[in-house]
């Protein structure tokens, strides 16, 4: 495949990559890069952090699970490129300096390039924006105050990057999901690669080869989000960024969820589609999804059909998906927002969930007229609380029921103990939710992020 | 004066920019190699079969070595020589080397480590406390004990008594940079070695070892590591020697790094304790007597267990002067990765065992926790002891011996000093001289307003029930020196150019800690030039030999000691030189403002510089210092190992949702004594990084093994240290503005492990929280996970 973007500033054209070459590795081992580090190869720590900017403007990636036909018609800068040609350093690296965010110094080219696209982007949620960066010696708070001390200075020039979309350079860069629809037909055992934060651990961490791959990231027809009157509709390729973006006020409890899953660099590149069609039974979306009603569109060849989302999942590791089809778009009703989304994880933010648990439950005239509940964490599967749903259904809406409701759950789950949770927690939390979800409707606080001291 | 100022790290520029180097940044020659290690998949058993024709004829291959293939030593050991770089027919626990590929590519050769075909009669492996002392399974012959009077009667006769067993989990460096080395074949067998470690000196030692070469024949370099944290005092060895042999073997540079999955699970990590206790108080909240029993998880070598085990009982009593002490330790060998250093070296987990103690007798007496610890902290500082230097005859080492390690055997017996009995001791007989933390504690407690906070947390706590706040203060004692008295020595060379610019190399290792910055302070200060004219280089064997690890917080102390003296050496000839000149007293002579005073003439350093080499003056010098009065024999538990004690002590505010157990830092003050530091920004850096590293430890950071004695936890997606949003807050830092009472460099103290330890704080305050949700002792064990904070709730209210 041959692919063209920018680097720093100049043109790149690269003929016959290999199609799960990293970025990371390319700029260290090819072009003599260093600055970009790696941490973890598994786009958790950050530390390989460089901005990417395309049609939706800048952002922060990791390079670690970004294959470079994912950069084709784009704009990368590296830590190398923060400052400007003739040398002058970029805000963001003279408040490192001067206000101590570096000890070691390992972490800090990925800090700086995070930096670097928050601040581009006029990004001041820096808690967030740095969620995907650790740092083991400084304990953070310098790093967040030279973010905070840069937030009025302008955007060098420098770092404005203008890339130019180009055409495909490959069958396998489709740029329409017609022409993917094709080219999967032609290829049914191709591997898909929506944003590389699954596929690219097969490669740099199971040492996977993969080959057919097809690329999805020039399908700009599958990054729409339509909002109607009477639902909301997300293409497949839509980022997990732009997602709780436009969640933001239909659902701000998903938002939130969405908020705290993963990080900014990770959710740039994860893909609403991918996050369903990898079948992960700790995925963050399939829940919030299923207790939203939503309907998966998929498509083969010229072939669509639509199904209730948590009929996908069939069993750990199945899913209803045929040879050569493909996840077009989810899409859900609208609807008034009950919906709660509580995710339980060894940390808050960038952790997967040991439970996820996703409440939407309908009240009218003190009984529960609708619930819908669904877990991620708890089953091999996303999996709704059918039991708890019944157990709560026609009742009033009170502390009464809710206490036999939560016995239920043994009926719906049976889950497992793991690194992340023991069985007990996990059955024990998915009833404690429930009450979570019934206190804070009563107005209780119940929000441990929302206590100050 | 250079010292004292807060300037930033002295490679800041460098690390944001991208241009700061580390191992795997250094270009290689054509042709270079990269190695992987083939891992053992089993925790216990012998290899009976190993077919690796697939490994050698994987893509890209050039090599493959096992045990047989070395050509001298299969040690890699910091210690007792227990520890093969490649297996020699047994395996002690999953991710221990087995293999060594050699190929061209990093990626080449992780994908041959992992196409080995080897068979193993597997044996059930120990893996827990009860599995090691069912099989007798440890390290020396039986449990270390230092005691001080007869801890089990005081206990007994005492009013109050209280007893319980909790665990301490271990816990991953995590340091950014993985374990690197790079080795380079030099003209005769010489071999070039740059190491991402702390421990340059014993690099040098081990690739020596393993060549069959003096260790003159070996340069270990070491410019920076990614992060250290203790994990790459002696973890580095592997890579190192591996990329030496391969380097000696193939002719060709050898590169070795790894990946993160696999530095988790082949290399040590902090020693899981379990603690049990027993203690006595009366009325008052005085104690009467403790007694602890520590299991120390060490893992399936020896490493630097023994001195880590040793220092957790050293930090047994914290800040509290205990009538009577009794401290049973015991070294469990088990198959799991060799436990290491990592950031205060066993002082933690001992420091957590009495602070645990200190909160259950509060909780019990119905006392403020912060009044219960004043009254039994140490009494205040006198003036300084008098305790006069010795030292200690140490007789000839034998050559294969790896003395600059802190896992090495004592050599010889130092004359210890008698230490009167009672009076303000240690439970191993050190008189506390220098107790700062009264005044401290008074400061803290005023500025961060906890009187008040705990009464608005008791009502917030009356009206909430769901999220329950708690509060808690901790206070740290922690003791400055290598326990292993010889390693309390450095070296220094510094050299002066005729255009008055300073080269200087020293024997520390820099890791983030800013040790570089404030050594070139001390240097500027001493020749009274701007600090732009010092530089300093990598670390290197060549320069300075015989270097202790940077470790046991020792970096500036003793370093910036050996640093000064050089440049005194120095200065003085070039006082002489030009006093002479000028017909004045040399001591007359001064070196200030970037210039030099000398008669009525006033001459720039470079002046100065350029007069004394025309003089004739050397205007090199090596530097050299060694810590005085220290002594200590550990196998009675008995002396004075420590040169003086940094204090720390920190509030944490948390608020706890006890449906979940979910969990979270809402404010932490910190008052901490770095005596008068040589750079206050430097050291606020490393109390903050510190802190936050100490809290993750007791709360998110969970290392999980599987009952085959797989880490399950090996990767950052499953191994949570802290992150952003983690830290406080609000999150308020000071320093104690008090010199050293001991004649350190500048009177500064050592500031790289103690504020790990008020991380405590955020634990206590998690008990603290807990205990709000009903009439139990919380009993937390560490890391108090958001399941295990769960778990805490569930035992207050009696429904576990």
């Amino acid at each position: 495949m041959n692919i063209t973007f920018l680097l720093n500033g100049e043109t790149v054209e690269l003929a016959d990559v290999d199609p799960t070459a990293t970025l990371l590795d390319w700029l260290r081992e090819d072009r003599g890069l260093t600055g970009t580090k790696e941490g973890c190869n598994e786009g958790d720590c950050g530390a390989c952090t460089i901005m990417v900017t395309d049609e939706d403007g800048a952002k922060a990636l990791n390079s670690c699970i970004l294959f470079l036909p994912q950069l084709h018609g784009k704009a990368v800068r590296t830590v190398e490129g923060a400052s400007s040609p003739n040398g002058e350093t970029h805000p963001v690296q003279q408040a490192m300096i001067d206000l101590h965010g570096s000890q070691c110094g390992f972490c800090t080219p990925g800090f700086v390039m995070s930096m670097v696209a928050g601040h581009t982007t006029g990004a001041t949620d820096h808690d967030t924006q740095l969620a995907g960066n650790l740092c083991r010696c400084t304990g953070y708070a310098p790093i967040i105050r030279a973010a905070q001390a840069v937030e009025d200075q302008p955007v060098p020039v420098w770092v404005k990057d203008k890339p130019v979309a180009l055409p495909s350079s490959s069958p396998m860069l489709p740029m329409s999901s017609d022409d993917l629809a094709k080219v999967y037909a032609d290829h049914p055992n191709a591997t898909l690669v929506a944003g590389a934060t699954d596929v690219g651990l097969w490669v740099t961490k199971q040492l996977r080869d993969l080959d057919p791959v097809i690329f999805l990231n020039g399908c700009d027809d599958l990054k729409d989000i339509t909002v109607t009157d009477n639902e909301i509709r997300f293409g497949a390729m839509v980022d997990m960024n732009q997602m709780g973006e436009a969640l933001a006020d239909l659902h701000p409890s998903y938002a939130e969820m969405i908020r705290r899953y993963a990080s900014v660099q990770v959710r740039h590149a994860a893909t609403v589609g991918g996050n369903i069609a990898n079948g992960s039974p700790i995925g963050d979306n399939p829940p919030a999804l299923i207790a939203l009603k939503a309907t998966l569109h998929l498509r083969k060849g010229d072939a669509r059909r639509s199904i209730p989302l948590e009929s996908f999942f069939i069993d750990y590791g199945k899913q209803d998906r045929a040879t050569g089809e493909f996840v077009e778009a989810v899409s859900f009703p609208r609807q008034a927002d009950r919906l709660k989304c509580y995710k339980l994880s060894k940390r808050f933010d960038q952790d997967i969930s040991a439970v996820c648990g996703c409440f939407n439950i309908s009240v009218a005239d003190g009984v529960v007229a609708e619930a819908r509940i669904a877990f991620g964490g708890m089953a091999g599967v996303p999996k709704r609380a059918a039991n708890v749903e019944a157990a709560l259904l026609g009742n009033p809406w009170s502390h009464e029921t809710i206490q036999p409701a939560k016995l239920a759950f043994a009926d719906d789950f049976a889950p497992m103990t793991d690194m992340r949770a023991s069985a007990r927690y996990r059955l024990e939390t998915a009833k404690a939710l429930l009450e979570r979800y019934f206190l804070e409707d009563q107005g209780e606080a119940t929000n441990v992020l929302e206590v100050s001291a | 004066m250079s010292v004292t100022k807060p300037l930033p790290h002295d490679a800041a520029p460098l690390h944001v920019s991208g241009a700061a180097r580390y191992v795997d940044d250094i270009p290689t020659p054509k042709g270079s190699l990269h190695l992987a290690f083939g891992l053992s998949p089993i925790a216990k058993g012998t290899i009976t079969a190993m077919d690796l024709s697939a490994v050698k004829a994987a893509e890209g291959v050039v090599m493959v070595m096992t045990a047989e293939d070395l050509p001298f030593t299969n040690d890699v050991s910091p210690s007792i020589h227990d520890e093969p770089l490649l297996s020699d027919g047994t395996v002690r626990y999953i991710g221990q080397p087995v293999f060594l590929v050699v190929a061209t590519s990093h990626l080449a050769a992780r994908k041959a480590a992992r196409l080995g075909k080897i068979d193993y009669a597997e044996e059930t492996p120990i893996l827990t406390v009860e599995e090691a002392l069912a099989a007798d399974s440890r390290f020396e012959d039986g449990p270390r004990i230092y005691a001080k009077g007869d801890a089990d009667a005081a206990i007994s006769a005492s009013t109050h008594v209280i007893e319980g067993t909790f665990e301490i989990g271990g816990q991953e460096h995590f340091y950014l940079e993985g374990q690197a080395a790079l080795a380079v074949p030099n003209e005769g067998g010489d071999m070039l070695v740059h190491s991402s470690t702390q421990h340059p000196t014993e690099i040098q030692h081990k690739v020596a070892d393993a060549l069959g070469v003096p260790m003159h024949a070996v340069r270990v370099e070491t410019r920076r590591m990614g992060g250290g944290f203790g994990g790459k005092e002696s973890q580095g060895n592997a890579l190192a020697v591996s990329c030496a042999i391969a380097a000696r073997a193939t002719g060709k540079a050898c590169k070795m790094r790894y990946d993160r999955d696999d530095d988790m699970i082949i290399t040590g990590k902090r020693h899981a304790f379990r603690i049990s206790y027993r203690a006595g108080f009366d009325e008052h909240g005085h104690v009467q007597g403790v007694s602890f029993l520590h299991y120390a998880i060490c893992g399936w070598a020896q490493d630097l267990s023994l001195p880590v085990a040793d220092r957790a009982m050293l930090h047994s009593d914290n800040a509290y002067l205990l009538p009577s002490a009794r401290i049973e330790s015991h070294r469990l060998k088990t198959n799991t990765q060799s436990a290491t250093a990592y950031r205060g070296f066993g002082g933690p987990q001992g420091m957590v065992g009495i602070e645990r103690v200190m909160d259950h007798a509060a909780f019990e007496l119905g006392m403020d926790p912060v009044e219960l610890r004043q009254r039994n902290y140490y009494e205040p500082a006198r003036a300084v002891a008098d305790i006069a230097a010795t030292t200690n005859p140490l007789g000839h080492p034998g050559p294969h011996e790896d003395l600059t390690s802190r896992g090495a055997v004592e050599m010889g017996s130092a004359p210890v000093r008698p230490v009167p009995e009672g009076g303000n001791s240690t439970p191993y007989g050190m008189e506390v001289s220098d107790f700062e933390l009264h005044g401290m504690t008074s400061a803290l407690l005023a500025s961060s307003d906890y009187a008040a906070r705990k009464t608005t947390i008791a009502q917030w706590n009356a009206q909430n029930s769901v999220i329950k706040k708690g509060i808690a203060f901790s206070p740290v004692k922690f003791g400055i020196s290598f326990t292993l008295t010889h390693l309390n020595q450095a070296g220094a060379l510094v050299h002066v150019y005729q255009d008055g610019s300073v080269h200087l190399n020293h024997g520390g290792t820099e890791m983030g800690q800013g040790l570089f910055q404030k050594v070139a302070q001390v240097a500027a200060a001493r020749f009274g030039i701007p600090l732009e004219m010092v530089k300093i280089t990598a670390t290197d064997t060549a320069k300075v030999p015989n270097t202790s690890a940077t470790a046991a917080s020792s970096g500036s102390d003793l370093n910036g000691m050996a640093v000064k003296a050089a440049c005194d050496t120095i200065r003085d000839r070039m006082a002489d030189y030009l006093a002479e000149r000028h017909q004045a007293d040399p001591s007359s002579v001064r070196f200030t403002d970037g210039h030099v005073e000398v008669g009525g003439e006033r001459y720039s350093f470079a002046e100065a510089a350029a007069l004394a080499y025309q003089g004739r003056v050397s205007l090199s010098a090596t530097g050299f210092y060694k810590t005085p009065g220290i002594e200590w024999d550990r196998i009675k538990g008995h002396g004075r190992p420590f040169f003086y004690f940094a204090y720390g002590a920190s509030v944490t505010e948390v608020a706890v949702d006890t449906l979940t157990g979910e969990n979270r830092i809402l404010r932490t003050d910190i008052l901490h004594d770095a005596g008068a530091s040589l750079n206050p920004a430097l050291d606020i850096g490393q109390i903050e990084g510190g802190y936050v590293q100490g809290a993750g430890w007791l709360t998110t950071e969970e290392l999980i093994w599987d009952d085959k004695g797989n880490l399950r936890t090996h990767a950052p997606s499953t191994y949570k240290i802290p992150a952003c949003s983690d830290r406080p807050d609000v999150f308020n830092v000071a320093l104690w503005d008090a010199e050293n009472r001991e004649d350190t460099i500048y009177r500064s103290k050592a500031v790289g492990e103690p504020p790990f330890m008020l991380g405590i704080s955020a634990w206590l305050a998690l008990s603290n929280a807990v205990a709000a949700c009903g009439t139990r002792y919380p009993a937390l064990d560490a890391p108090a996970t958001a399941e295990h904070v769960w778990h805490g709730v569930q035992r207050v209210r009696g429904d576990t």
